[in-house]
């Protein structure tokens, strides 16, 4: 008599670790859907970086600037007065803006940008949002004396004035793009037509965990280092693993970073925060997950807001660095799974947030990490006073304080 | 026989290049476009590419993003798009047709459903720029049983020791990225191609069309020097796109202007 609980309970142990295949996907999704010229840089960018994984240099190399020029391991702070404001249960932030250069980009900028030392490559460009991965790539370029051009839609140049000039002042080219809404997903196209055009010299140091494999799981990996400290920090102030761990999501990067150390904790639920604009069923939203559907765009395949025939639509978000109309394919798939769960916070929710967290805390958030709290905000007080949540506090706010002044009616 | 071996098996007994023109589904209008799609054969186009409008062209210039634009603006969608292969198809059952965009609206149709009404509707080959060979097989099986060509594309970062991998199981025709680039940019000069082709040669028995950075009878008559076909789509659209109005729109200039450059184009020796 063959024992069906026997043969089919190694498969339920194994590790969600595992992914992503020999293919890059996870599940159904990822995979390498680029032009045939991107796709031997693509490959090759897959065997530089598992050479460099291997390669305990590498890691050595890589721990030296987190800590000395970064700034880590970053701490983790118990928020007491948001708690006690909530009434529930207990809120520690990971403190990923007190990084050098404001957010938690700076991880995968750093392991990055020691790659493409590496494999030689002598120009980098990059695509940003809000600004803070083109600051942080701007930064390390600026360190490693490396050119660097950074595409950022039009829409976002003007929405994130102090970001882009702190990237000049870097000695960065910022390349304002117009096609489309000029926004996130506008930049990183114009970045792979930049790509395709300088293979021969060019490395793209993507921001998120989202394009073609091994970016995915290569920006996770290299974001991956938030989730391991918070859980030794948390083991250290608490005794426990988190109940709850709480990220907002746009491509995914702040969230896969602190979701991975605790992916194989059935009982840690893992919690993405999506910017759902002016609404989930406003039709002005940027929650792919809830409200898009599996597609292929930027190298992957994801969940994507997009129309009846394929074609990618606009997102929308009061935060650049949310305004995508995909996420990274681990996202997709943990949704898939039930292993992650997504949830949507409006403009609105986020701002509220803003001003909540700034008050109680005194640590102003960026506006994408706002749609975070503002779910804390939710969650804390279902939960008992004995349960933990944790929440990635991923970059500071000083450069969105001119977009909530102007939805606040300030006038600075 | 296949239409697309069919023409390239009675160039290559007249001893001629192919010239392969590109026009984007619906630009600037649907009329107007299979207007330009009719007139094509006559002009001497000997296969035709038409481009099915994609929100995010990543591969393509500028001139093809603002058609790509025009097109979807015009109400372009992809049952559109095969329905003006089917009208073109009521006049011309001798010019194949390929069909060039990107994978996601495919997806979103279906890639069976839509490989069995590409075929029902007159269409010969695909050209899917963001569908490599590691990923193909998302589309390969249901093109081969409905005796569609998946077009191959092989770029000049393409590598002696890829290209067998990249070439297996083709069929139709190979289509060469004459340069590292997007389209509508760089021209490769006659000696890359000179360089380039024989690769190609040692590896497929299959027509090679060039593409990228064609624009001039002379740039054909180079790629029909060291190839079997020319594509030409940027400098097209351009010419297109400067006999239109303020708002966009087609005039009385518009189709006649295409065609009269496919005519110069077809005459390079």
């Amino acid at each position: 008599m063959i024992d069906v609980t026997e043969t089919t309970a190694p498969q339920l142990a194994n590790s969600l670790h595992s992914a992503p295949d020999q293919r890059g996907r996870f599940g159904e999704y990822g995979g390498r859907f680029v032009a045939e010229t991107l796709m031997p840089l693509v490959l090759s960018v897959e065997q530089a970086y598992a050479a460099a994984k291997a390669d305990p240099g590498f890691q050595k190399e890589l721990d030296y600037y987190l800590k000395d020029y970064v700034g880590r391991p970053s701490p983790l702070w118990f928020a007491q007065r948001l708690t006690e404001a909530l009434g529930g249960a207990k809120i520690y932030f990971k403190r990923e803006e007190l990084n050098h250069t404001g957010s938690h980009k700076v991880n995968n900028c750093t392991g990055q940008i020691l790659l493409a030392r590496r494999m030689g490559k002598t120009r980098i460009i990059a695509e940003t949002g809000a600004g803070q991965h083109g600051v942080a790539t701007a930064t390390l370029c600026a360190l490693f004396d490396i050119p660097c051009v950074i595409y950022m839609g039009a829409t976002d140049v003007e929405r994130q004035q102090p970001n882009v000039f702190r990237m000049k002042l870097l000695g960065a080219e910022v390349r304002p793009v117009t096609s489309g809404a000029g926004t996130l997903k506008d930049a990183m196209n114009e970045a792979m037509r930049d790509w395709v055009a300088n293979v021969h010299d060019t490395y793209y140091l993507i921001g998120t965990v989202a394009g073609p494999h091994p970016y995915p799981a290569m920006v996770r990996d290299f974001q991956a280092i938030i989730g391991r400290e918070s859980r030794a920090q948390l083991q250290e102030s608490e005794g426990k693993l988190p109940d709850a761990v709480v990220a907002a999501v746009g491509g995914g990067s702040n969230a896969i970073g602190i979701f991975d150390a605790f992916l194989d904790e059935p009982d840690v639920k893992l919690i993405g925060v999506e910017a759902a604009g002016k609404g989930l069923d406003s039709g002005e939203t940027a929650a792919s997950i809830e409200r898009g559907h599996p597609g292929v765009l930027h190298g992957n395949r994801t969940y994507l807001l997009q129309d009846a025939d394929g074609q990618i639509q606009e997102a929308h978000s009061i935060s650049a660095g949310l305004d995508y109309p995909g996420i990274g394919p681990e996202h997709s798939w943990l949704a898939d799974i039930g292993r992650a769960q997504y949830v949507g916070i409006t403009d609105q929710e986020a701002l509220d947030a803003f001003q909540l967290c700034t008050r109680t805390e005194g640590i102003i958030p960026a506006l994408e990490c706002a749609h975070a709290v503002a779910y804390v905000a939710k969650l804390a007080p279902t939960m008992r006073k004995d349960q933990v949540i944790l929440m990635n506090l991923s970059g500071r706010g000083d450069k969105d304080i001119l977009t909530v002044a102007h939805h606040l009616g300030v006038t600075l | 026989m296949s239409r697309i071996k069919a023409c390239f098996d009675q160039l290559k007994a007249a001893g001629r290049g192919a010239l392969i023109p590109y026009l984007e589904a619906f630009d600037p209008d649907r009329a107007t476009s299979l207007e330009i799609l009719r007139g094509m054969p006559g002009a001497g186009a000997d296969l035709i590419e038409i481009g099915m409008p994609f929100s995010d062209p990543m591969a393509d210039g500028p001139t093809i993003q603002a058609a790509a634009i025009r097109g979807l603006k015009a109400g372009a969608t992809l049952r559109g798009t095969l329905a003006l292969v089917n009208d073109f198809r009521d006049e011309n059952q001798n010019t194949p047709v390929i069909l060039m965009g990107y994978l996601n609206p495919i997806l979103a149709y279906g890639p069976e459903q839509f490989c069995i009404d590409a075929e029902a509707a007159g269409v010969d080959g695909l050209i899917i720029v963001d569908l490599p060979p590691e990923e193909a097989d998302l589309l390969l099986p249901f093109a081969a049983a409905n005796k569609i060509d998946v077009i191959r594309l092989v770029a000049p970062t393409t590598d002696d020791a890829r290209l067998p991998q990249v070439l297996a199981g083709s069929s139709g025709f190979v289509y060469y990225i004459s340069i590292a680039g997007i389209t509508g940019t760089g021209t490769a000069t006659p000696e890359q191609l000179e360089a380039a082709i024989p690769r190609l040669r040692a590896v497929t028995d299959l027509p090679i069309a060039i593409g990228f950075g064609i624009r001039t009878p002379a740039h054909v008559a180079a790629a029909w020097e060291v190839a079997d076909a020319a594509v030409v789509a940027s400098s097209l659209i351009g010419i297109m796109a400067a006999t239109l109005d303020e708002q966009g729109k087609a005039t009385d200039k518009t189709v006649d202007a295409v065609l009269y450059e496919v005519r110069t184009l077809a005459a390079a020796q």
